[in-house]
């Protein structure tokens, strides 16, 4: 019973996995949960798709644990009804027709075959349903990976990368599928190594970097907290205006294209110390840092780290030779 | 929220567009909930084998060279056999040649069928959809087995009809004609069930086919080279065991008086191919997807 009242919590409890050396996946715990579009965010070969894949029961964990609403993803009876998930792109046999993918799909967990032309329907592949997937473009097979996701009309979907290969109105078309998905009180979890993406269309946000968690907030927090907002100015008078908002007390940064950026907004104020002083001003305009090079800075930021961690410290390190030459 | 949901099965019409705001903390999708078993995978399974025209190309080409080349042997030799020189024979052993090439195409067919997902990637959509491994396994040896079983006893007994009709030997005795239809066809389908093991094992097309025409082949080539007195005995068990033996074996016609003999070759492919299948079980519960 209470399968039918609460659900759909993906949870991850120190999630690791090592291949050899490498850690793909390191101590993630976070939890996903319903009614909202959760975005999970990390530059490319961050851990991303081994983690879904893990969600999945596909690769077994090295440490830790993941968890569907308490129970491992190969202890689900009705698996895709449960839960659907678009993988890497094109994850089938090209020699078989869209239509025959999904009805294998469905025949494995004993969903009515109408439901194939259903979701052919919703994905816009109705007219390629008999040809042979071979011939798919890199937006038609992801628009029938996600038909396979919805197949089982489940609870919870995952999208790994879902806009990529699609075209703008596909682009379009699968954001507006993720939120009103959510609406419907479905769990969503869909990955990304775009952030203006994710700005547009999670909730939520998990970022991680080299495999490790770096961020888990709400879009709203993770937006007021990164995304100053400045004024931009140009103008061919630099040194006049330079010094006119010198003397108001305003710090204006130059930049290499030769603009001027100041923190805050101040735009008005600005305007009217330039018309004061009689300043040619060719723009004024107030910008906001774009989330992209907030998360830039965060994910970088981790790079950095274990590229520090792993070097020898500069002092100890010698020119070649030199331990045998002298002596 | 309160309203609860009733646990017997829904009834109702589905309503796949879920009412916007509907009252539910999640999600409840319209289609009833259904326990999966074997069944379903076998159905799927089915499908898969019968949607991809490989299927279609290595079972084709499979009955052209048994038909083919047992009709063309069966019209040779009744066109060059003396009067009564065939009358010890057994009318159905010349089948065998067929049968032998055509096991080509039933390895590669049993090889596609679990390697071929490795290749594409389907094996992720394959094991999302039914997360128990062992089904999945199951059900794909059980749709080959009896598609690879069906088709090499139809085209067996084609022949052996053809044979029996056309030439002038002696009429077959009961055990003979089960041994030289059904019980060859029993073995080739275990050969194709090994193939289809080892697909899962090795996880590349091409590399579990030719793993498995050299086991075809290897022993009786390697045998033809060993000229070394002290490696007779080895020579001779590579000639009984191989598999080209084991084939003529169904027909009492052994490369020789020891090695396998009645039944054998079918219980020795059935002990390798289980063993091969439990290794294979063990492999995909362990490795990852």
């Amino acid at each position: 019973m209470s399968r039918f009242s609460v659900g759909g919590m993906i949870e991850l409890e120190g999630l690791t996995k090592r291949y050899g050396e490498k850690v793909a996946v390191n101590n993630l715990t976070f939890t996903v949960r319903p009614g909202i579009v959760t975005g999970f965010l990390g530059p490319n070969g961050a851990g991303k798709s081994t983690t879904m894949r893990m969600v999945l029961g596909l690769d077994h964990p090295t440490a830790g644990d993941v968890r569907i609403d308490g129970k491992h993803y190969d202890q689900l009876k009705d698996p895709l009804t449960y839960i659907g998930a678009l993988l890497e792109a094109k994850a089938w046999h090209g020699g078989r027709s869209a239509y025959n993918h999904l009805l294998c799909l469905a025949q494995s967990n004993g969903i009515p075959q109408q439901r194939v032309r259903e979701v052919l329907e919703t994905v816009g592949l109705t007219a390629v349903a008999r040809k042979k997937t071979k011939g798919f473009s890199m937006g038609m097979g992801q628009r029938l990976g996600i038909a396979g996701a919805l197949l089982g009309d489940p609870r919870i979907l995952m999208f790994d990368e879902p806009v990529n290969g699609l075209d703008p109105e596909g682009i379009h078309w699968i954001r507006n599928l993720m939120k009103s998905l959510a609406s419907q009180g479905r769990t969503v979890f869909v990955s990304s190594h775009l952030m203006s993406e994710m700005a547009l269309t999670a909730d939520h946000l998990v970022v991680i970097g080299q495999g490790r968690l770096l961020a888990d907030t709400s879009m709203a927090d993770f937006i007021a907290r990164n995304s100053k907002s400045y004024v931009r100015i140009r103008t061919p008078q630099r040194e006049l205006l330079l010094d006119v908002l010198h003397t108001a007390g305003i710090t204006a940064v130059e930049t290499g294209n030769g603009t001027l950026e100041v923190d805050g907004g101040k735009a008005e104020q600005i305007g009217e110390l330039a018309a004061r002083h009689g300043v040619v001003l060719h723009e004024l305009s107030s910008q906001q840092a774009s989330l992209e090079e907030a998360f830039m800075q965060l994910t970088a930021e981790s790079v950095e780290y274990h590229a520090h961690s792993g070097a020898p410290p500069a002092e100890q390190q010698r020119p070649w030779g030199e331990g045998w030459r002298r002596s | 929220m309160s309203t609860p949901q009733p646990p017997m099965p829904q009834t109702a019409a589905p309503n796949w567009q879920a009412a916007p705001g509907s009252s539910y903390p999640t999600y409840t999708s319209p289609i009833p909930v259904v326990r999966t078993h074997l069944g379903h995978a076998l159905t799927s399974e089915w499908t898969k084998i019968r949607s991809v025209r490989s299927t279609m190309w290595t079972l084709g080409v499979f009955v052209l060279l048994v038909v083919g080349l047992g009709l063309a042997t069966a019209a040779l030799v009744a066109g060059n056999s003396s009067d009564g020189s065939l009358n010890n024979e057994n009318p159905l052993s010349f089948g065998v040649f067929g049968l032998l090439l055509g096991s080509m195409c039933i390895i590669t067919l049993g090889v596609l069928t679990t390697a071929s997902e490795y290749g594409t990637g389907m094996i992720r959509t394959t094991m999302t959809a039914c997360p128990s491994r062992g089904r999945v396994l199951a059900a794909k040896a059980i749709v080959f087995f009896v598609v690879a079983f069906v088709v090499t006893l139809a085209s067996a007994l084609l022949v052996a009809l053809v044979d029996v009709a056309m030439l002038d030997a002696r009429e077959p005795t009961g055990q003979e004609w089960l041994k030289g239809t059904v019980g060859i066809s029993l073995y080739i389908a275990l050969l194709g069930l090994l193939s289809l093991v080892v697909g899962s094992i090795i996880r590349h097309s091409a590399g579990a086919i030719t793993i498995m025409i050299g086991l075809v082949l290897a022993p009786l080539v390697i045998a033809l080279f060993m000229f070394a007195e002290s490696l007779q005995d080895l020579q001779q068990a590579l000639f009984e065991y191989s598999i080209p033996n084991q084939l003529s074996v169904f027909y009492s016609q052994s490369l020789s008086d020891s090695g396998p003999s009645g039944w054998d070759p079918l219980w020795i492919m059935l002990g390798v191919t289980a063993a091969a299948f439990a290794g294979a079980y063990g492999l995909l519960e362990k490795r990852d997807v």
